[in-house]
């Protein structure tokens, strides 16, 4: 008996660095992927003309000060936070909604299954594909238009995507719609986990449909609902693809965000070291919101 | 009696017609665009705008389709997207699972921060490394190359990966690898021979939805490559419509044809691409 415990022991002595030949391909890809690159972003942003000339210089916090006094970076952190709060919420009532539809007894379950598929069909979409998707639709002479027109609730044809007023609202109808299902998935997942007989015992208590909603399923779902939000507005606040292939971010500034905002720095006046600069204001953003992340993911383990 | 019965009937009755009407609204709302590019790409490009608009082509036809099959541009984007989404897949899988089996198997010093390291590169954003990615992907001489976008698309898949995957290893009890073992199994024979084939359905979730993100993948399919060649679908379809503004039934031809590989994954894998979905928030 004590030998086997003793050679138990050598053994895994023996094999103590057996994990980090394991995990050695994941650590040396995220460092080279992930690591070395923010130290190189961090480095670019306090520097001049990287990439572009060969000599750049330190310049300290210039280009961060350059990007503060830029009106439109304040501008593209406005529509940023304005689309991605609003886009959220909608996301939230939408995927919770729909969740519920999906989780009554009312609905024959094959219904239901057919139902779930056409529900989760706008998330599998590419972000390119929808955006030309609603630019068709959207188009002043598309369908939507002429619904509208043929119904009497509109008289002049709109350019929604490219006027001022409309571009905006456009865009987060758009991603309110392709974005919602992640929601409903996750919601729908925590909703059958919610033990039955917790609304058995409130219908005995004489609990009606909307009180078992207030008093048991929003509770329980609260936790889980907190996680999403957080990790929704991380995704949403990346937002660039859908601006870059429907409005570029105009017309003028009305749907610049952030992540348009640097690449037109970086790739159409060749600023580097300003792009930089702003990444890293986007990556302190994100840092923040992760660590509110964590905190609610401790508070669900609790 | 009889009446408060006859008026539960009623409120069911009433319920389920509202719960019809609602579940009309909703089905309009989420299909009718889907539905749209679909009729769109049968339609001919005369009949796109043309008044009154049409719900049903009145003719049907596969042109947008057959000029789509017959250039090669076009069916180079899908080869691309594959062969990236392909290599990411197989790469994130190897490397997760190996990274995944030390996490779940092993205690041993640096775990914790590295795990956490893990975590929170997925905070951080993709356009906050664009610049030093391109930076980098030019040094390496591998600019306008798939390689570029296979090394940087893995940056995300990878902390995805391992952490489903560890996920999945804790799930299995760890008193079943010592069965192995004391067939004389070293480690890797229990995560290759052992924890691999029983741990499949996670496997397949990772996959899955590692596939996926890749297809999706846009800054840097956009920002790495150069050359018609070289791009993927997302991309691709994006120059289509520069170049071709006003091809409406071709575009939307292209927007079916590229949701397809995503779409028959997901329904062939529906039970494990949900898994996937919903792994980081359901599970802690």
């Amino acid at each position: 008996m004590s030998e086997n415990v003793n050679t138990s022991l050598i053994k895994r002595k023996k094999i103590s660095f057996v994990p980090y030949w394991f995990i050695l391909p994941a650590v040396i890809l995220l460092i080279v992927l992930m690591l070395y690159p923010i130290i190189t972003v961090i480095y670019y942003s306090f520097m001049d003309k990287v990439i572009t000339v060969k000599e750049s210089h330190f310049v300290g916090f210039k280009n961060y000060k350059t990007i503060l006094a830029d009106p439109v970076f304040w501008i593209s952190v406005k529509n940023t936070l304005v689309y991605t709060i609003i886009s959220v919420f909608f996301h939230m009532i939408i995927g919770l909604a729909f969740a519920l539809l999906l989780n009554t007894d009312l609905i024959p379950s094959f219904l239901k299954g057919l139902l779930r598929v056409c529900f989760i069909m706008p998330w599998v979409l590419t972000v390119t594909i929808v955006a030309i998707l609603w630019r068709l639709i959207l188009n002043p002479d598309g369908i939507l238009n002429y619904i509208l027109s043929n119904m009497g609730l509109m008289s002049t044809k709109i350019a929604w995507l490219s006027e001022v007023k409309t571009a905006m609202p456009s865009l987060i109808f758009i991603n309110i719609w392709s974005g919602y299902p992640y929601f409903m998935v996750t919601i729908l997942a925590a909703l059958q986990g919610i033990p039955k007989d917790y609304y058995e015992a409130a219908t005995i208590d004489g609990c009606n449909g909307f009180e078992k909603f207030i008093y048991i399923t929003l509770p329980q779902l609260k936790p889980v609902m907190l996680s999403i939000i957080m990790l929704d507005l991380i995704w949403t606040m990346r937002v660039f693809a859908l601006v870059w292939s429907t409005t570029g971010g105009g017309p003028i500034t009305a749907t610049e965000v952030l992540g348009s905002y640097i690449y037109k720095k970086a790739y159409n006046i060749l600023d580097f070291s300003t792009a930089s600069a702003a990444s890293v204001i986007i990556l302190l953003m994100s840092i923040v919101l992760s660590i509110f992340y964590v905190k609610a993911q401790k508070v669900r383990e609790d | 009696m009889a009446g408060s019965l006859h008026s539960i009937k009623k409120t069911k009755r009433m319920l389920r017609v509202l719960l019809l009407i609602l579940v009309i609204i909703s089905l309009i709302y989420v299909m009718f665009p889907i539905v749209w590019m679909f009729v769109t790409s049968i339609k001919s490009n005369s009949e796109i705008f043309a008044v009154p608009q049409t719900f049903i082509p009145r003719q049907g036809t596969t042109e947008a389709y057959n000029t789509v099959f017959h250039s090669s541009t076009r069916l180079r984007f899908f080869l691309n997207s594959f062969i990236v989404s392909s290599a990411v897949t197989i790469a994130t899988l190897v490397v997760s699972i190996l990274a995944g089996y030390a996490f779940s198997r092993y205690e041993f010093p640096g775990k914790k921060l590295v795990n956490m390291f893990v975590i929170n590169t997925q905070a951080v954003p993709p356009i906050a490394l664009m610049i030093p990615f391109f930076g980098m992907i030019v040094a390496l001489k591998i600019y306008d190359t798939l390689w570029a976008l296979i090394l940087t698309s893995m940056v995300f898949t990878l902390p995805y990966g391992i952490l489903m995957m560890t996920g999945y290893f804790n799930s299995i009890p760890k008193a079943l690898d010592e069965a192995v073992k004391v067939d004389g199994g070293g480690p890797f024979r229990i995560c290759w021979q052992f924890l691999v084939p029983i741990s499949l359905p996670g496997i397949v979730a990772t996959g899955v939805y590692t596939f996926i993100m890749t297809w999706n993948e846009y800054l840097y399919a956009l920002t790495l490559t150069k050359s018609t060649e070289m791009r993927t679908v997302p991309v691709g379809i994006q120059l289509l419509m520069g170049e071709h503004a006003y091809v409406w039934n071709e575009m939307m031809a292209m927007s079916v044809l590229g949701s397809i590989p995503v779409l028959l994954i997901f329904l062939c894998c529906q039970k494990y691409f949900l898994a996937g979905m919903t792994a980081g928030a359901v599970k802690s």
